[in-house]
């Protein structure tokens, strides 16, 4: 395989709050022969606050961004974090489509003697590079610890799904589920797959979070998923470490590990847990690990459906 | 019973948004209040907020919590059925919320401008900056539980307590600053 | 100066040219034109007043050409031709100006420009006009014979019009039976009559009527022709069931080991075999043997049908049939096909079980579909406690369908009905806007409210099965806002029905540009006048009814299917028809044989004498797209009504001095 090189945005939350996810990433790209340039002096994104506050410094600020990436010539942009990848893609592609934007956000750019001319940057998140670029089956050759016997939950979330289709379905995206299949685990039915994780709610108003943390949960649990995956930062946070207090709130007791996808990529690929991180989980990936199981579990026959059942239409791979 | 009102925020709403004139053709069907996450926590359903802005009731717009709770996920963007990019048109209103004075009104506002502070001064957030100087500021009740979220994320090597910055901040700075000027003329224009 | 004398009439359209264009100074002017004895405005020229008085003129004035500046030549060329024709003018001695479609409309917010543009165009007319030529239309027989293309209702309705006024029809359906999508309903809005009950006598009739030739089972595979003269060849794909043997007594399907899900008329929620009929009052009564599916075409095994057959009707070995007749008129009656759901993947159709398209509950409420008329979940025995019923699936909606499916509404108030009817389940219909536009339509409307169905106004949002709370728990969630209370709300329900829209059918465009019928931005085929011209096509001898044209219920599809039969009737009875001169001509004396033309026409008209060596257009056969005109090395082929000459005078004329006190076209002199 030949080594693929890339320009890397880690983003705020990788270098603490998540710094598992970034332990991950390095110890995959390593184990991929990928390289991980990082984009040199890079800035916040703005998460989804600065837009709030002033338009044209947040493109401004995003732009810094994309304007270092064209001059250090890396190769395409990769961005683990949703809101960081969107950020970036948006502020490409809205300076492209509208001119008399991008003539602003250049004349703010100029201020620092930079320039970016959109469309230079190829904006990516770092799940669809390593699909697309890598492919499942490279990928599945290369797994020496396949999860037979975990149950998972492809959680993607909002903002790569949404509002550009660039993984598909906005709605019903399949492309990690395909992935995670690849590496050995059962991948339940999740149907809240990009459903909110709350966001910014936690810090806004604590019972809105509450309420669409723990629906997710709940039903990754009621869907019979042992952890949830997920591709973002602050899905993973919100799903984390406040999961103790959504149950409490609600009087239940859930207890569904959010694993970050490059960990459970990890995983299967032989890493060891503190390769990747594993333990700056508030809910504990340990249960998981023993769950894993030499072979794959025997194939359950589908529940024979009754006679006068009636068809079910038949579903391509995606729509 | 009011007369006929004339709408003026509508218009510098939807000018200031990217595609942002699909609003004129919205239907008023409520894809986006039945899609929206956090539309059970709305003052107004985002349905609701558009019908207002249209028929200018420019200070109940302005005045409720909808946009604050928007929480960015672009449901309604992607269902809504005459393609308006409502998430978008969310971040406007909450823009001229703040422009127009009303912003002493929600806690988000004082978030996402603590938020941004830090970015403006390091070019890079920082956790836990943000949530003391907020919590404390804000909700000195609920930071001493969220202390306990704090204390248990330290615990879990999750929280810086000083802050990085980037390298060439005056560079960020300047930008940044001619950004605003552009901004501050586009707002008279 | 010759005795040419030309009359100019410019348009006021009304509003429509007079707001924009200056129309007394155009005429003013044009009557400065060299040739024009006359130049006038007027309100409306098309009004019997403004052909009166290019009559007039004509006698009085002498006027040898007539040009009439106003509309298209798409909306009154035939009108103002026939004006010169009572006047003793030969109507191709007349030309049109478009100045509404080409200069008012087009530049509404500059009058100056538009009328500029509109002295251009009228000079570039009379230059033109004055280079015409006297030519006699060309008349042909009309063939008696009509074909239909779709075994629906709109074209089961235009069929028996026309064979019971005496003519002969060709009715061809993909299908193996006729009867279309409204076989497959249980009951019809408004009245709640039964589909089957008004259907099947007409289904019966077209397939016992002297007049009809029914080819079922059977698709067009060329046209070729014009009005009047169509060659059609139709492929009848191989029964391999004998119909002069077969009595249709079942014995077969009965024994047939393979069981198919029914894509077609089940809408996949029952099964048929792999030798099927399908549905009990099917025309014919034969039934197919589905090769896909066959054990004995796939392993070369069982013959179970064959071996049963009491009539020894089965034959495995059965092949195509071509069969080619001549028609002198087409209906296209090819209707819609179902918005698939799947596409909306927040509404589960496909993976919540208990999600059903219309057309599956049409199935699952008919006494003769797979439950036996029982209302029931997935399971096939549940009775549903609450239904929900989603209106506007995939249509009004810019990211399916734009436009409004017509028919949804009507429907989902049908189904709460029968859901009432049958289960007393607690309906819930979600809607947009309520459109029950037609005649007892509103009634039908207030007795559903009467029958306490509930009625949300939201568009749904998704439909979920994520619980949220304990009397969500194993329901199907309906997720909308209230719009009409401010408020999100969560049904759950046991059932969901999606209304889904109509669309074209996946091979309209095919199906369009075999028959030479445009399709409009939805894919549904283009009638020649929104209003006033429903069933015509811009081809002639070519209608569409029903569906295809766009979305309808049944009473508006089966009046187009009349209105289309009525259209081809008034045509039969004209014995003969009257085809524009405007063909290409070749000078053989000047041909060199070298064929190219050959090739190239689209309607196969130029034919090649081998003795003498050059090349000869069929003037009944040619449409005069002038393809050949353009392609001809040697520059001997004409398009009458279009010569070189006429051209270049045209472009000559359109490059005049619009500002000229005395205006010319620029080489007026050397072109005449």
């Amino acid at each position: 395989m030949t080594s693929r090189s890339y320009l890397y945005y880690p983003g705020c939350a990788l270098q603490h709050r998540s710094h598992a996810y970034e332990v991950a990433n390095q110890a995959v790209a390593a184990e991929l022969d990928i390289e991980l340039v990082e984009l040199d002096d890079w800035n916040c994104c703005g998460a989804t606050e600065y837009f709030t506050i002033n338009r044209l410094p947040a493109y401004a600020l995003v732009a810094r961004n994309l304007a270092l990436a064209a001059g250090q010539d890396g190769g395409d942009l990769l961005a683990p974090c949703s809101a960081c990848f969107l950020n970036l893609y948006k502020t490409d592609r809205h300076m492209k489509q509208y001119p008399a934007l991008a003539a602003k956000v250049n004349k703010a750019l100029d201020a620092g003697n930079l320039h970016y001319e959109p469309g230079t940057v190829r904006v990516r998140h770092l799940l669809e590079a390593i699909i697309t670029d890598i492919g499942l089956d490279e990928l599945r050759a290369r797994v020496r610890r396949p999860l037979y016997g975990l149950n998972l939950a492809a959680y993607y979330g909002c903002l790569i799904a949404r509002p550009y289709p660039v993984f598909g379905s906005p709605e019903q995206p399949t492309m990690m589920d395909r992935l995670l299949e690849a590496l050995g685990a059962n991948v339940v039915p999740f149907s809240l797959k990009t459903y909110c994780c709350g966001g910014h709610m936690t810090q806004i108003s604590e019972e809105s979070a509450f309420e669409m943390i723990h629906r997710l949960i709940k039903n990754a649990a009621e869907s019979g998923a042992d952890a949830l995956v997920t591709i973002c930062p602050m899905c993973q946070l919100n799903l984390d470490i406040y999961q103790d207090a959504a149950n409490k709130h609600y009087e239940t007791n859930y207890f569904v590990p959010a694993m970050f996808f490059t960990q459970t990529i990890g995983l299967a690929l032989g890493l060891a847990p503190d390769q990747l991180a594993f333990g700056q989980e508030f809910v504990s990936f340990a249960a998981l690990i023993e769950k894993i199981q030499d072979a794959p579990p025997p194939r359950t026959r589908p529940e024979r459906r009754p006679k006068q059942a009636l068809p079910m239409p038949a579903m391509p791979e995606e729509v | 019973m009011t007369a006929i009102r004339t709408p003026t925020l509508y218009q510098q709403v939807v000018d200031s948004t990217p595609d942002g004139h699909r609003l004129d053709i919205c239907l008023q069907c409520g894809t986006c209040g039945g899609s929206c996450p956090s539309g059970g926590d709305m003052q107004h359903t985002p349905r609701e907020i558009f019908a207002l802005l249209r028929a200018g009731y420019d200070d109940e717009v302005l005045r409720s919590n909808t946009p604050w709770y928007c929480v960015s996920c672009y449901a309604c963007t992607v269902r809504c059925p005459q393609a308006i990019p409502i998430t978008d048109l969310m971040y406007t209103i909450k823009q001229q919320a703040i422009a127009r004075g009303y912003y002493d009104q929600h806690a988000a506002a004082k978030f996402s401008e603590t938020f941004v502070g830090f970015v403006e001064q390091r070019g890079r957030s920082f956790e836990f900056g943000l949530a003391t100087r907020f919590h404390l500021f804000h909700h000195p009740l609920q930071s001493i539980r969220l202390g306990m979220v704090g204390l248990n994320m330290l615990r879990h090597n999750r929280l810086a307590l000083r802050p990085k910055s980037i390298r060439q901040m005056e560079q960020l700075a300047a930008i940044l600053n001619k950004a605003k000027e552009l901004a501050a003329k586009e707002m008279q224009a | 100066m010759d005795d040419r004398r030309v009359g100019v009439y410019v348009c006021h359209c009304g509003h429509n040219i007079a707001g924009t264009v200056d129309v007394e100074q155009v005429a003013e002017w044009a009557q400065r034109l060299p040739y024009v004895a006359v130049a006038r405005h007027f309100q409306f020229m098309c009004a019997s007043t403004g052909q009166e008085l290019i009559e007039e003129d004509v006698r009085e004035l002498g006027l040898t050409h007539v040009v009439v500046a106003s509309c298209s030549p798409l909306m009154h060329e035939k009108t103002f031709r026939n004006a010169c024709q009572r006047a003793g003018l030969n109507p191709f001695l007349f030309a049109m100006a478009n100045i509404r479609e080409h200069a008012s409309w087009v530049h509404p917010n500059d009058r100056d420009g538009a009328t500029a543009k509109a002295k251009a165009l009228i000079s570039a007319a009379v230059s033109r006009v004055l280079r015409q030529n006297e030519l006699e239309p060309i008349r042909v027989n009309i063939h008696p014979a009509t074909l239909i293309v779709g075994g629906g209702i709109a074209g089961i309705q235009a069929a028996l019009e026309i064979a019971d006024a005496g003519h002969h029809v060709y009715l061809v359906e993909r299908e193996p039976s006729i009867g279309g999508h409204m076989a497959m309903f249980d009951k019809t809005f408004p009245t709640l009559d039964c589909a089957a009950c008004i259907l099947t006598p007409k289904m019966f009739d077209v397939g016992t009527h002297p007049n009809v030739t029914l080819l079922t089972y059977s698709e067009v595979e060329n046209v070729e022709g014009f009005v009047g003269n169509f060659q059609i060849r139709v492929r009848q794909k191989a029964r391999r069931v004998i119909e002069d043997l077969c009595t249709g007594c079942g014995t077969c399907w009965e024994k047939c080991p393979i069981k198919v899900i029914d894509e077609v008329f089940e809408a996949g929620l029952g099964y048929r075999k792999a030798i099927y009929r399908p549905f009990p009052q099917s025309v014919p009564k034969y039934p197919v043997i589905d090769v896909e599916n066959c054990t004995y075409f796939r392993t070369g095994k069982c013959r179970m049908c064959e071996k049963s057959c009491p009539a020894g009707a089965i034959d495995f070995d059965m092949e195509d049939r071509i069969i080619e007749f001549e028609v002198g008129n087409i209906i296209l009656a090819t209707g819609y096909k179902l918005f698939d759901c799947r596409r909306i993947p927040q509404y589960g159709y496909g993976r919540l079980p208990n999600v059903y398209t219309s057309l599956e509950f049409e199935r699952l409420t008919n006494a003769a579909g797979p439950t036996g008329g029982k209302v029931t979940l997935r399971d096939g025995e549940t009775e549903p406690k609450s239904v929900a019923i989603i209106h506007c699936v995939g249509s009004r909606d810019r990211n399916y369908n734009r436009y409004c499916s017509a028919i949804c509404c009507m429907s989902s108030l049908k189904f709460a009905h029968l859901v009432k009817e049958k289960t007393g389940a607690e309906v819930y219909n979600f809607y947009i806007d309520m459109r029950p536009i037609a005649k007892e339509y509103e009634e039908f409307y207030h007795r559903i409210l009467e029958e306490g169905t509930h009625f949300i106004r939201g568009r749904v949002a998704e439909i979920t099965d994520a619980a949220h709370t304990a009397e969500e728990e194993g329901k199907t969630i309906v997720v909308a806002e209230d719009t009409l209370l401010g408020r999100q709300r969560r049904i759950p329900v046991d059932m969901v029905i999606l209304a889904a829209g109509l669309e074209p059918q996946a091979d309209a465009a095919e199906i369009g540009r075999m028959f030479g019928v445009g399709c409009g931005t939805a894919g549904f085929f283009t009638e020649r006048h929104p209003k006033l011209d429903p069933v015509a096509t811009m081809t002639e001898g070519v209608y569409i009814a029903g569906a295809c044209q766009g979305p309808k219920d049944i009473p508006d599809t089966v009046a187009q299917g009349a209105a289309a039969a009525a259209r081809v009737l008034g045509v039969i009875s004209q014995r003969e028809v009257t085809l524009e001169p405007i063909r290409a001509s070749i000078d053989e004396s000047r041909c060199s044989g070298c064929r190219i033309c050959n090739a190239l026409c689209p309607y196969n008209a130029i034919e090649y004498l081998e003795a003498e060596g050059v090349s000869r257009v069929n003037a009944a056969m040619c449409k005069g797209c002038g393809t050949c005109v353009a392609a001809c090395p040697s520059h001997v082929i004409t398009g009458a009504h279009f010569t070189f000459e006429q051209v270049m005078a045209e472009i000559d004329g359109i490059m005049v001095d619009v500002y000229s006190e005395s205006p010319t076209a620029p080489l007026a002199e050397i072109m005449a």
